[in-house]
């Protein structure tokens, strides 16, 4: 039962959170994609790094069980799926999570995009036996393992470099990267000139 | 206007590192498969079944990993299927105390209109199309922009990064086809 109130409590902070910074609004998807406005990618960037911090800092500390870890083995099929996901998250303006809080928050283009994301969970479901055939979906470079070795995790890690000090490093990359990244990159296209 | 990115970040990464704190790291387009095995198994009940020591399908997918996906789909009140239904309460409340999203919005956002027209039909086609892509590749995948990009590049996942490497191969030049024009 426990489980279930944190499923609650965790899941409806994460939905709200969604919303308040517009990852849930395509217009800001959209701005963040064709780089006219790049907000939303400072606060993805600046999230990723605070999470590692307190993640690998507690961890460090003693305050945060490694155990609950859960890293995901790399395979071909994860850059071929990305690229997928990349290209209809650019079209639909919505991923999985951010598509369910859209269509909660009142959008209905988002119910359109959750059944087709439902349709597309089915197909996968039915041509999964093609993939696992085809070896894209076994594991490479180790499988599931983290950039460092994290102590008492259990993951292999790509290097031998301490995979806790090896997580803050990268998470305050990360938070250098999102003060470093301008607001644009697109140069402002001249508003047209009313004629003389 | 939402958050400013120092405060949304800090919030975000929070709530990121709270799961992984109290529970586990989050992850949400598993919970597209489970739905569809849930409807499924409603109208064909042969689909998921108890064996004596769990849970299997006759979907070769739903049976991988020791029946994990059936198991769930035979107890849909699990953790991270009611985080899923629990994201759309936070959204739907969040939404409302700031207002709500109305009129045009809420059918053609302004970004699509400006450069594809205010046709709802085509937006919501689109929609589908992309939902239906993004979806097909998060399992492919084996993971979205919340396991993989966020959760996996917060452990130092080596897949997180390769996600994040080909979403924004594909996304980048793919929104600046379809969106030349700003709103």
């Amino acid at each position: 039962m426990t489980t279930i109130l944190l499923a609650i409590v965790i899941g409806a902070a994460f939905g709200a959170v969604l919303d308040r910074i517009g990852a849930s609004n395509p217009n800001y998807i959209g701005k963040m994609l064709n780089l006219t406005d790049l907000n939303l990618a400072k606060t993805i960037l600046l999230a990723i790094g605070t999470g590692s911090v307190l993640m690998f800092g507690g961890q460090m500390a003693g305050l945060v069980d490694v155990g609950h870890m859960s890293v995901k083995a790399a395979y071909a099929g994860v850059f071929i799926g990305g690229l997928m996901l990349g290209a209809g998250w650019a079209l639909a303006g919505y991923c999985p999570g951010t598509g369910v809080v859209a269509a909660a928050s009142g959008r209905k283009d988002a119910l359109f995009f959750i059944a087709g994301g439902l349709v597309g969970a089915a197909a996968y479901m039915v041509t999964y036996p093609a993939w696992k055939a085809s070896g894209l979906l076994n594991s490479f470079a180790g499988g599931k393992v983290t950039l460092g070795t994290v102590p008492g995790a259990g993951y292999d890690g790509l290097t031998a470099l301490p995979g806790d000090l090896l997580g803050i490093v990268l998470g305050l990359g990360f938070i250098a990267l999102a003060f470093a990244l301008p607001e644009r990159l697109l140069p402002q296209k001249p508003a047209a000139q009313p004629a003389e | 206007m939402p958050l400013n990115w120092k405060a949304g970040g800090l919030l975000l990464g929070l709530v990121f590192f709270l799961a992984v704190l109290l529970v586990k790291p989050i992850g949400v387009s598993t919970q597209f498969v489970i739905l569809d095995g849930i409807l499924a198994d409603a109208v064909n009940p042969q689909l998921v079944t108890q064996t004596a020591d769990g849970y299997t399908s006759t979907n070769a997918y739903l049976a991988k990993s020791d029946g994990k996906y059936a198991k769930a789909i035979a107890n849909p009140l699990n953790y991270s299927f009611v985080f899923v239904l629990a994201m759309a309460l936070g959204g739907l409340l969040s939404a409302k105390l700031r207002g709500g999203i109305t009129g045009a919005e809420r059918s053609v956002h302004a970004l699509w209109r400006a450069n594809f027209g205010d046709s709802p039909a085509k937006r919501y086609a689109a929609a589908f199309l992309g939902g239906f892509i993004v979806l097909y590749g998060a399992r492919l995948a084996g993971g979205c922009t919340s396991g993989h990009m966020m959760s996996g590049m917060m452990q130092t996942a080596l897949s997180g990064y390769i996600f994040a490497a080909g979403a924004f191969a594909a996304a980048i030049p793919v929104s600046l086809m379809l969106f030349k024009k700003e709103a």
